[in-house]
């Protein structure tokens, strides 16, 4: 009996200091969540779109130093085409200075040779400059396949769609299609030592 | 006769004695007593000087009295935030804005790294340093871009110092930041509880209520934590503004900072700073509780692996490669 009361008071006793204890958590801002949730996509993926038609800079300037830009059918209505030629050096003139290494493709196995303000899928069919991601899928599944899941290629804006739209990079906004190999760059923001850390040697070890 | 008392010594037989030359004794014990005091004080008062003028510039009492991040509500906050506005516009001349960003619910941010595309040139680090108000003499960064042997991936043997066109064909480039651990042995360590982790697994510092005494810079596995040896210095125009509290905000000196995963940007469900600067797109980052999001498509498909596994720290930041 003396027990059972003592229980009973105690109870209470710890339920009396609980129940402020537990109101004292609220409206901390450490324990709250923001209002924002993620949720329905209402704004867009955009990707970059490389420009419609294809303009070639023929090396000259105009009267106002501006760079003349001339379009593939100028030359090209009135020639034959060149199976062929599978880069800038084996031309007798025009395209010198292309650098072109891009696995055995010849030009005309991208360029179309009915109309050059197109391209042309594997299978002849003509695809506009601007859809020029299909072309590349063509050959680069996996790379294509990780572009779709968000792996492959660069990006700005919201990983929550929720809150703002995104802009991915165009294949060729880091691929030059005609070298589409990454170019080695020098790399910047060089670290500088802080106190107490080891420069490493030459080797790359660093010496403990 | 050497116990014997003698008339002018002081009579304890010590052995002085009251002619011309113990005076001249006793003035060189006193001279050298004095000189020795004067040494001494003066040594403590230069051993003790920094902390006198780092108290008198720099701690107000506001900041000394004030509570934890989390014990703080609504208005004292407010109030903390304004004032640390205040001590930016008057020890950098900037006007910055410090908000307080909160986790999302249903939200936990995972980030993972494709090794097959990143080239290391460290364009990460260099977006990081502006982005979190970094100290510009030091170039500090959250991030550190190891040049790793091919074959290895013993972060230990990785060199940060590469000064070479990249990449480099025997080496591939690892950039480690903070692994957002689920088991975050840095917090575990911490004896003031200045850091912790939130519920959208950001661990956060405090920098308020940080005493600076690296416990958690030793603990982790990552050396993703940075200590503030300096005020940081950097230049009014190149001061981010936009900051909050937990995050970016310029941290005082003698402090613990680290990677939020800029979660000033994230917390309003943009990109960090150091994936929209990446060239290659190696970085992705998203909700790893929403099914659909990138990061989990990246963990579904690919051969994902964690930093150190073996020490069950149990990253949310995954590296892969290609194929």
């Amino acid at each position: 009996m003396f027990f059972g009361v003592i229980a009973v008071i105690a109870v209470f006793f710890m339920g009396a200091l609980a129940i402020p204890w537990l109101q004292r958590n609220r409206d901390r801002p450490g324990r709250a969540f923001s209002d924002k949730k993620p949720g329905d996509f209402t704004h867009p993926v955009v990707i970059r779109k490389p420009g419609g038609v294809a303009l070639v800079d023929t090396g000259k300037k105009d009267s106002h130093g501006q760079a003349v830009m001339v379009a593939c059918a100028t030359c090209h209505d009135t020639r034959d085409p060149n199976f062929n030629a599978n880069s800038g050096e084996s031309l007798k003139e025009f395209h010198q200075g292309l650098k072109t290494q891009h696995g055995g493709q010849t030009c005309l196995s991208c360029h179309n040779h009915e109309d050059y303000n197109t391209l042309k899928r594997a299978d002849g069919r003509p695809l506009d400059f601007s859809e020029s991601m299909q072309l590349c899928a063509q050959c680069h599944g996996p790379q294509y396949r990780d572009y779709q899941n968000g792996s492959h290629g660069g990006m700005t804006g919201h990983w929550d769609l929720k809150q703002g739209p995104r802009e991915r990079n165009h294949c060729t906004d880091c691929h030059d299609p005609h070298h589409p190999k990454y170019p080695l760059v020098m790399p910047v923001f060089p670290p500088k030592p802080v106190i107490g850390e080891a420069i490493p040697s030459a080797d790359g070890e660093k010496s403990h | 006769m050497e116990n014997q008392p003698t008339s002018g010594g002081c009579g304890s037989g010590c052995g002085c004695h009251s002619d011309p030359g113990g005076q001249a004794d006793a003035t060189r014990r006193n001279l050298l007593k004095a000189a020795g005091v004067t040494l001494g004080a003066a040594a403590f008062a230069k051993a003790i000087s920094p902390i006198v003028n780092w108290s008198r510039e720099n701690l107000s009492v506001d900041e000394f009295l004030q509570q934890h991040y989390r014990e703080l509500d609504k208005e004292q906050l407010a109030a903390v935030m304004k004032r640390l506005e205040q001590d930016a516009k008057k020890n950098y001349g900037a006007d910055v804005t410090i908000s307080d960003h909160r986790p999302q619910k249903g939200v936990k941010f995972g980030y993972a790294l494709n090794l097959s595309v990143c080239i290391g040139c460290r364009r990460c680090a260099e977006a990081c340093h502006h982005e979190n108000n970094h100290d510009r003499a030091t170039n500090n960064s959250y991030i550190r871009v190891l040049e790793m042997q091919k074959g290895s991936m013993d972060i230990e043997h990785g060199n940060a110092h590469y000064d070479h066109p990249v990449p480099h064909p025997d080496k591939f480039y690892m950039p480690v930041q903070c692994q957002q651990c689920d088991n975050p042995p840095c917090v575990d360590v911490c004896p003031v509880e200045a850091t912790w982790k939130e519920d959208d697994g950001i661990v956060v510092v405090d920098y308020n209520w940080c005493i600076g005494c690296r416990y958690c810079e030793a603990a982790c596995p990552y050396h993703a934590r940075r200590f503030n040896w300096t005020k940081p210095v950097i230049p009014k125009a190149e001061i981010n503004p936009k900051q909050s509290y937990l995050s970016n905000r310029i941290r005082p000196q003698g402090v613990m900072e680290k990677c939020t995963f800029c979660l000033h940007r994230t917390r309003e469900g943009k990109m960090p700073a150091c994936l929209e600067a990446c060239p290659t797109g190696a970085r992705v980052f998203g909700n790893l509780l929403d099914p659909d999001s990138e990061i989990r498509k990246v963990i579904d498909n690919k051969r994902v692996f964690v930093l150190k596994e073996e020490l069950g720290t149990r990253p949310s930041f995954f590296y892969f490669f290609d194929e």
